[in-house]
């Protein structure tokens, strides 16, 4: 049953002025779950919602569910430092992450949802021979795929960012410049697709965790949840930091090891630095937020933990770098750090897979890089349930090419995506 | 878990030391004999254990040998360490 919202508009926004601001409707419902779902869906972070809102727009099927154990957009989604690009330098994942910046690109207007996309231009840095020899493989290949990229001189580097220290001690050889990545708000995101899919009739559940799955002669029937069980013709996974748990319940293993990965946010201060600069080699990454505040992530922990803390010694690892490259964010204070449970597999590329057990799918694994993937990870998942079949664009994270050795090999072969 | 006790140099610094993942992953003993899915397994798969998980460091910038530990990956916190071919120990709300 669909739920119709009122339009977001500035007409919308004087008219609730005029009431102080008391008059906004919820933005979705708070059902308590049904029996029984044509659809069930795992996870309610960006990319269970996305594919939530698909399934219900482009596929027409709305008897859907979300379960979230936390609340919306609570785990990875609200902890990324919400970096979009798609400069990949294989073809099977430079084809999921430009499908998901092409969808970024109208994303506010197709759910009259201000996710703040912001393509403010994404620089990579090289800082010797190697790396300009990678990002100079990378950007051919992305030309081929027909996405942009523009190798800049370490005086251009320099111009979009004129307090950087190219001399520094791995100093700045080069850059590639992808003008269509940028940053966008990631609750809004998860916040926009739950109004939208809500909209169409998808029951948002949250606080409502699966502890188990009701699987008949290797057919999925249901999933057990702290708020009882729940029917379901077919069950799609979308969780994170946890998608080992998850398909250890329905009878399976996945090869995914679970690392945090820490972020920092500063304190707030005026505009500093409009582009996004990613260092993969000195591993520090960098942007600021339209609220000022400089987000620095880093490369993950070195070992599995689902702490969500992160372990001391790697805050030095990232600030260091940080302040090398940036000498004017020396006395600069840090307001918050987290870390985020990322599920990163052998490859370094997601799990969108059919499963051992029928009408199950999984799409897990995103680890260190899946915020900028959203859009586009919702749309081909979606497709793929509706269908039961693998969409074209997911068809090649299937899990058995960890049997076939048909790896997609983002780690060794380009930046590794944070 | 900011110190970590080597079995042979005592207690040190966890910067030193480089983590090694799963431990006790025996190599297959007949590699002719495997499948496709079974070499898979081995080279690619792990418990990824939430709680209680048995895992392999290197104190790498000490002795550099290799040795196990057990540690809760909830908390962080180290529970035993012993070398390497030792049994593993048995520790306090070990389930498996």
């Amino acid at each position: 049953m669909a739920n119709p919202k009122s339009k977001y508009s500035i007409f919308s926004l004087v008219r609730n002025a005029l009431s102080y601001h008391e008059g906004w409707e919820a933005q979705w419902r708070s059902p308590d779950p049904k029996s029984a779902y044509d659809v069930v869906i795992i996870g309610g972070g960006g990319h269970g919602l996305a594919t939530a809102y698909y399934l219900a727009k482009e596929h027409g099927i709305t008897n859907v569910a979300v379960l979230e154990k936390g609340w919306l957009g609570g785990g990875n989604t609200g902890r990324n430092t919400t970096i979009v690009r798609s400069n990949y330098l294989w073809d099977e994942s430079a084809a999921i992450y430009d499908h998901a910046v092409n969808l970024w690109e109208n994303l506010s207007q197709e759910l009259n949802y201000n996710v703040m996309f912001s393509p403010r231009g994404l620089l990579h840095l090289a800082h010797n021979v190697h790396d300009m020899q990678e990002i100079q493989r990378r950007g051919n290949s992305n030309f081929m795929n027909g996405i942009d990229a523009e190798m800049l001189t370490p005086g251009q580097c320099q111009q979009l960012v004129p307090f950087m220290n190219l001399g520094c001690r791995y100093p700045v050889m080069g850059g590639v410049l992808q003008r269509r990545g940028g940053t966008a708000r990631h609750d809004a995101v998860a916040w926009g697709y739950a109004r939208a899919a809500d909209a169409l009739g998808v029951d948002i559940i949250q606080k409502c965790e699966v502890t188990g799955f009701d699987i008949e002669n290797g057919v999925v029937r249901g999933v057990q949840t702290t708020r009882g069980n729940i029917g379901a013709g077919k069950v799609g996974v979308v969780t994170a930091g946890h998608s080992g748990v998850t398909a250890e319940m329905a009878g399976f293993r996945l090869p995914i090891e679970s690392f945090p990965l820490q972020a920092f946010v500063s304190e707030p201060m005026k505009p500093v630095i409009d582009v996004v600069v990613m260092s993969n080699t000195v591993h520090a990454y960098i942007s600021q937020s339209d609220k000022g505040e400089l987000v620095i992530g880093g490369s993950g922990d070195p070992y599995i933990s689902y702490s969500q803390r992160g372990c001391f010694d790697q805050v030095e690892h990232v600030v260091g770098p940080v302040i090398e490259l940036y000498p004017i964010f020396s006395r600069v204070r840090m307001m918050r750090q987290w870390g985020g449970i990322t599920d990163v597999t052998i490859d370094r590329s997601p799990v969108i897979t059919k499963t051992p057990v029928e009408n199950m799918m999984f799409n897990v694994g995103w680890g260190t890089g899946g915020f900028k993937a959203t859009p586009g990870s919702g749309h081909v998942f979606a497709a793929s349930l509706a269908k039961g079949e693998m969409h074209d664009i997911a068809a090649p994270f299937a899990m058995d090419r960890f049997h076939t050795g048909a790896l997609i090999d983002e780690a060794a072969a380009a930046a590794v995506a944070h | 878990m900011l110190t970590i006790k080597c079995p042979w140099c005592g207690d040190r610094d966890l910067t030193e030391f480089a983590a090694g993942g799963e431990g006790h992953i025996a190599r297959p003993l007949e590699p002719a004999t495997q499948s496709d899915a079974e070499w898979g397994d081995y080279i690619y798969t792990r418990k990824n254990t939430k709680g209680i998980h048995y895992e392999r460091w290197m104190h790498a910038q000490g002795c550099r040998r290799w040795f196990n530990a057990v540690r809760d990956t909830v908390s962080d916190e180290f529970l035993a360490f012993y070398k390497t071919g030792e049994p593993a120990p048995k520790v306090e709300g070990d389930g498996s």
